[in-house]
């Protein structure tokens, strides 16, 4: 039995096409993904992201006990802050990536992927076991709904729908005076929600979380105020070739318990001078000695159908490494993709291969992120 | 609501047949162009490649995916629609008209028979 999210009836009422996505019925796409995408790149777009999994870290031991199980370093973060972050087990591969929010003085709160939720409060149970601190952990995913509301436009609304100034974490005047990764609390028709500005398009714009009632208020008033800036519902297919051409990674693809953060090319979220953590010394080991196989971004340089994930990618006439994100992007309008290959490859300017139904393709291999705004 | 035009012969798998004489033009419903969105890329079979019904030997791909195209027919592939491998929008855009993908000469016209007609093929797709 799939899970709903609060905002299931809605989608239906907008005629979305549902799919199976880490165990939710989630709308992949209302109309087209082409347009979803187009409209978060040109004006505003609003994701249903409630099947993302929260949860809460307190106590006088939460920093040192985060310190110790999750990559970055979350002394970095003030109250009303937020950063990008990993957590690894012993092998330095990953468990999950998500965001770490510090909400107050010793009140944390980790946003993790929706198909890691029972693997994460597993692993970081275990770890809170082994740790002698005060700390409190507490699985809250079933607690809230969320939405994404992304795109350059966005900034010109959003105060309309969240009115006034914020009441906690951090204090702003108003919703649009947060800046990247800042979180605040805000009063919403008289419910509590958090907005931070962060998202996962390469786009401006805010992620909500909040209670059932106060996530369906919103996604119905967003979808009104918004429409004259031509805000559209998108869906996962829209999320998904939106930060594969921002080459986000996305936990199952880019990242898995055998990956490691260097390899994925997200060793600037690894902290190897915070002291000790899970996973330090084979990711100091990797940073100063260097890695076998390392993720890269490539453009298909031949018509070609669109790259998948796990087609084989060729270089010098053999088979080297597999494709884990591919897609046609929207916004270039060509084939592009995500995948390992060994280290010597992983060259920006490389010709590579893309396997496609037993026929190879050219490719080239090029810097991250695939697309840019000023490539328009 | 979809588009069945009443003088085509249809696929449960979504492909329309039109014959003319003893050859078959197929492409695909408006409805499966609809449930595709956004086809981005067409991979026609190659010329002279024998095909039975049923088999798989085209591909069109949408944005998120690739879906097999299957000869409702089998036959020789005769003609091939190169303009809607230059173009894929075609099958959104003209499911029935240049959107169509290959020509086959038919090697057993009683599969035709087998074939669901216009009101057949609305039932299956609830229309």
């Amino acid at each position: 039995m799939l899970k709903q999210t609060a905002l299931y009836s809605a989608h239906q009422k907008l005629g979305a096409k549902l799919i199976d996505f880490g165990g939710w019925e989630m709308p992949v796409q209302y109309t087209s993904i082409t347009d979803e995408h187009l409209a978060v790149r040109n004006a505003a777009g609003i994701f249903d992201i409630s099947h993302m999994g929260e949860v809460t870290v307190s106590g006088t031991g939460a920093v040192q006990f985060l310190n110790s199980v999750l990559t970055n370093d979350i002394r970095k973060l003030a109250a009303g802050e937020g950063q990008y972050t990993l957590m690894c087990n012993e092998r330095g591969g990953v468990v999950d990536d998500l965001y770490a929010y510090r909400l107050c003085d010793d009140v944390y709160f980790l946003i993790i992927n929706a198909s890691r939720i029972e693997p994460d409060v597993a692993w970081l149970q275990a770890q809170a076991a082994k740790f002698s601190g005060e700390l409190k952990l507490t699985d809250t995913s079933h607690n809230y709904a969320a939405i994404a509301v992304q795109g350059p436009r966005v900034a010109e609304f959003i105060n309309t729908v969240i009115p006034g100034a914020s009441v906690s974490a951090m204090r702003v005047n108003a919703v649009i005076d947060l800046k990247k990764n800042q979180i605040g609390g805000f009063k919403y028709n008289g419910h509590s929600v958090l907005v931070s500005r962060t998202g996962y398009t390469g786009e401006d714009g805010f992620e909500i979380v909040g209670g059932d009632e106060s996530i369906q208020q919103l996604w119905a008033q967003f979808l009104t105020v918004g429409q004259p800036f031509g805000l559209k519902p998108a869906g996962l297919g829209a999320r998904d070739t939106l930060r594969t051409e921002v080459c986000y990674p996305l936990y199952g693809h880019e990242l898995d318990e055998e990956t490691t953060p260097i390899e994925a090319g997200v060793g600037f979220f690894v902290s190897l001078d915070k002291g000790e953590f899970n996973g330090r010394s084979v990711l100091a080991d990797q940073k100063a000695n260097g890695v076998k196989k390392k993720c890269v971004a490539f453009k298909m340089t031949d018509k070609s159908a669109p790259p998948r994930p796990h087609y084989p990618i060729w270089a010098n006439g053999a088979p080297v490494g597999e494709v884990v994100s591919g897609t046609q992007s929207p916004s270039l309008n060509l084939g592009i993709g995500l995948g390992y290959v060994p280290v010597e490859f992983a060259k920006a300017g490389n010709v590579i291969e893309i396997e496609i139904r037993g026929k190879r393709a050219a490719a080239v291999i090029v810097p991250k992120p695939i697309f840019k705004k000023a490539d328009k | 609501m979809s588009n069945i035009p009443s003088d085509l012969k249809y696929a449960k798998s979504h492909e329309w047949v039109r014959v003319s004489g003893d050859t078959a033009t197929v492409g695909i419903s408006d409805h499966a162009q609809a449930e595709l969105t956004d086809v981005v890329f067409v991979e026609l079979p190659a010329a002279g490649r024998q095909v039975k019904a049923g088999e798989a030997c085209a591909v069109v791909e949408s944005v998120k995916t690739a879906s097999d195209i299957y000869s409702p027919v089998s036959g020789e592939i005769v003609e091939l629609n190169p303009p809607v491998a230059d173009n894929p929008s075609l099958v959104n855009t003209e499911p029935y008209a240049g959107g169509w993908f290959f020509k086959i000469k038919l090697s057993n016209p009683a599969e035709l028979n087998a074939l669901l007609s216009p009101e057949d093929y609305k039932k299956q797709i609830g229309g």
